[in-house]
């Protein structure tokens, strides 16, 4: 099937605050740097919103995600429930008709679909109202046949209950999604045989229709509003005692994938130097006025700081400078110690001393 | 019958309290942090020794997929990725574990990571699934609040952060590397083996691609021990099984049984048998629309488990069965599933990119009876050409079928080609 941008576009698209916010949550489940393996989740973010992948909303994805157009173009046309034209303003009704839907009736929804909606898929029906498409086998074929409408399933439809729902559609109502004939889920129609005990205490409504009538969000356009955003594995800095600098509040972490050798800790940070002025870091050899500079950011001031540092710290310390593995091939800890007892190293007896 | 409580999935109908609290009532996160202090050599044999092999099609032993991770990293992280793309046709069972027993899933989430030396696990679930994810979801932040995951997961020493994500309605991305690009944003197309996933997979890094169902049994099994998963099933075929039923049958339904059940026994207990009996059976497909169908008569004494129907030129690929009774039309149930796969081919590979619009294309003229007969021999040929011609498995999954069809309905197409051509020379004449 050619799949092409609609030769209609708007002019702008952008997120409503909400959303840009989940958008960005999306973002925080991925290593730096990979950011374009949210560009999925934000392109249905974007259908979502809009009800249909426009082009300037593939642009601001791209941009936002710093993706070349092209990239996001070609996932764009590559997923097919992308719909690269407009739909229905209620609905688009997607039929599966693969084998368990068609051998249980598929054929008469699609026909349905062709007389009350509209002759092809991703036709538009007069009344505006809505679109079709017949797509693959949605993994729910032990309740075949089924359409997937906006967020949810419709499942063991007749075609007289299928009718019945794009009535009810038309009419600015919801019906509830889930098994049509009477079933909960998955079980046998009539009752579940195996774990049958549960079948009396159980909810009104199986988890997927359940989410479907309290959030109410079926054939809604998304504006992020519907479900609060969690991003639970943003982990704030440890609030220890000692600790005034949170280098890391926003983001989870910010090493990168490939380096990431053993779990970090984090070491003990100071707000600042002791009394008596802080330690001349840069007589550990590695060390340069640069690094210093951000050593002191990161609350290292002394060489009694540096000396004990765990391996997990030194991954922490090391995940946070701009020089990977740096800390252990110059042997800091072992420097720091040295020095730390007054001592001198083959390098701070060359290093011009300071002040 | 599988008793209810030799059952890994206790609440796979969402009738019991779907929340943590009573995952933990049936006995989820029990001790979890006493199994990850078991070490990860303990885990990767006792998951050999049950015997478990991967359950989203191709029946690999998981224990032994595990062991190809590197034991010590090399500066890279390692990955699990979890495979919830369930697109196959005709298996909706995975579907049933994230909607309604995601513990099951998370926790075995955990051990495996722990078991591979991976701090952070992807599930990728199918883009159509959209209440699942939201349910898969909120479970999952659940096991944060309560610090089952994050830092120090359940109090095992193990840091682990599980993510969510998601595709966007292709079937290939069911394809492990192809999923591995999906979930780097780009398009799903396979990428050529080797380097094999354990070598460089998610990002260039050790990563572990496994089904939903294989990574949800892990936890019961290493709290009941392998001896009494490999108890269960034939041997070779291991321990329980979610079954999801389809079509023709009084009642269809997901369930979970012991494998190497009978499959006339399965469809009696559990589905009230075929619709219109036993005797209107026609066929059976038994492992998702990619293996061969069974004919009616070999539907008789038919075992449901890997080997089994690996022996009738079958499969058992993800223990989906499609029930077809007296009036299908299996000529046109196989054009279906071609037209599926034409529909999904990725277009890399010329062989699959035209011969399953080739094999199409036949088809629904051997279902109109509009052919040769030669072309019966042509088509074979065809679905040859394509098979074992491509980087990934789509192609054999497109030419399989067909030939199962060949193989066992032959008379049916050639009787139609002939009734087609008496027609039409009665209708020229
Ligand atoms: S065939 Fe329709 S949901 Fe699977």
């Amino acid at each position: 099937m050619l799949r092409r941008l609609h030769h209609t576009q708007p002019e702008t698209f952008a997120f409503t605050p909400a959303n840009q916010a989940w958008a960005e949550g999306q973002l925080t489940k991925f290593p730096e740097g990979r950011q374009a393996s949210g560009v999925i989740p934000l392109l249905w973010r974007a259908q979502e919103q809009e009800g249909w992948l426009t082009q300037p909303a593939l642009e601001y994805i791209a941009d936002m995600l710093g993706m070349a157009y092209i990239r996001v173009l070609e996932v764009a046309t590559f997923y097919f429930m992308f719909q690269l034209q407009p739909v229905g303003s209620v609905a688009h009704i997607q039929v599966c008709g693969t084998l368990s839907c068609m051998i249980c009736g598929a054929e008469d929804l699609i026909g349905i679909c062709k007389d009350r909606i509209a002759a092809n898929a991703h036709e538009i029906s007069a009344d505006g109202k809505f679109s079709w498409e017949e797509v693959e086998c949605l993994g729910a074929c032990t309740n075949a046949p089924m359409v997937q409408v906006g967020k949810d399933y419709y499942e063991d439809l007749s075609a007289e209950r299928f009718n019945e729902i794009l009535d009810e559609l038309a009419a600015g109502k919801v019906p509830t999604p889930g098994p049509q004939n009477g079933r909960y889920a998955a079980e046998p129609l009539g009752g579940a045989i195996a774990l049958a005990e549960y079948e009396a205490g159980k909810a009104p409504l199986n988890a997927s229709a359940t989410l479907a009538t309290d959030i109410g969000d079926t054939i809604k356009r998304i504006d992020g509003t519907e479900v609060p955003l969690l991003t639970p594995w943003v982990r704030k800095a440890a609030a220890a005692d000692v600790v005034a600098k949170k280098p890391e509040t926003k983001k989870r972490d910010t090493k990168p994938a490939e380096t990431q050798t053993v779990a970090e800790a984090e070491p003990e940070i100071l707000s600042a130097a002791r009394d008596g002025g802080a330690d001349d870091l840069k007589l550990i050899k590695g060390v340069g006025p640069k690094l210093e500079g951000v050593l002191n950011d990161l609350g290292f001031y002394h060489f009694d700081q540096i000396e004990n540092w765990s391996a997990e710290q030194i991954e922490w310390v090391d995940n946070r400078l701009k020089f990977k593995g740096r800390i252990v091939r110059d042997n800091w800890t072992e420097q720091a110690r040295i020095l730390a007892s007054g001592g001198e190293t083959a390098f701070s007896k060359k290093a011009p001393k300071e002040g | 019958m599988l008793a209810d409580q030799d059952r890994i999935f206790t609440n796979i109908y969402g009738m019991h309290d779907r929340s943590l609290a009573g995952a933990r009532q049936r006995g989820h996160w029990d001790g979890t942090a006493g199994i990850i202090k078991k070490g990860r050599d303990w885990i990767v044999s006792e998951m050999k020794e049950s015997g478990l092999r991967g359950r989203g099609g191709a029946g690999f032993p998981t224990g032994l997929k595990w062991s190809f991770m590197p034991k010590e990293s090399d500066g890279r992280p390692s990955y699990l990725v979890i495979n919830a793309d369930e697109s196959e046709p005709g298996t909706c069972k995975d579907r049933e574990i994230m909607r309604h027993d995601p513990h099951t899933l998370i926790e075995g989430a955990l051990i495996a990571s722990f078991a591979m030396n991976a701090n952070t696990a992807y599930i990728y679930i199918r883009g159509e699934f959209i209440r699942e994810r939201e349910a898969l979801q909120a479970a999952i932040d659940e096991c944060y609040a309560a610090g089952l995951l994050g830092k120090n997961a359940a109090k095992s020493g193990w840091d682990f952060d599980l993510f969510l994500s998601h595709g966007a309605g292709a079937y290939i991305c069911g394809e492990e590397t192809a999923l591995l690009e999906s979930l780097e944003g780009k398009k799903g197309m396979p990428r050529m083996k080797p380097p094999f996933p354990a070598g460089a997979g998610l990002y260039g890094c050790p990563t572990t691609v496994n089904n939903v169902e294989s990574i949800a049994v892990v936890p019961t099994i290493l709290r009941r021990g392998a001896a009494w998963f490999s108890s269960m099933g034939n041997p070779n075929n291991a321990g329980t099984k979610l079954f999801a039923i389809s079509g023709h049958v009084n009642r269809p339904c997901v369930v979970e049984e012991e494998m190497s059940i009978p499959l006339r026994e399965l469809l009696e207990k559990h589905c009230g048998g075929v619709r219109g009996g036993w005797g209107n059976l026609k066929a059976v497909i038994p492992g998702g629309s990619s293996v061969q169908l069974l004919p009616h008569t070999v539907c008789d004494e038919a075992i449901m488990d890997f080997d089994w129907l690996r022996g009738q030129q079958s499969g058992l690929g993800t223990a989906a069965v499609i029930v077809m009774d007296q009036s299908v039309d299996v000529i046109k149930a196989i054009w279906r599933l071609s037209a599926f796969y034409k529909h999904e081919s990725c277009g890399q590979c010329t062989p699959c990119r035209e011969g399953t619009g080739w094999m199409m294309r036949v088809m629904e003229r051997l279902v109109k009876g509009e052919a040769e007969p030669e072309e019966i021999d042509m088509l074979w040929d065809v679905t040859k050409q394509v098979e074992g011609h491509t980087i990934c498995a789509l192609g054999d999954a497109a030419a399989w079928p067909i030939q199962g069809l060949i193989r066992h309905y032959r008379d049916e197409i050639e009787d139609r080609i002939k009734h087609k051509r008496g027609v039409s020379a009665v209708a020229a004449e």
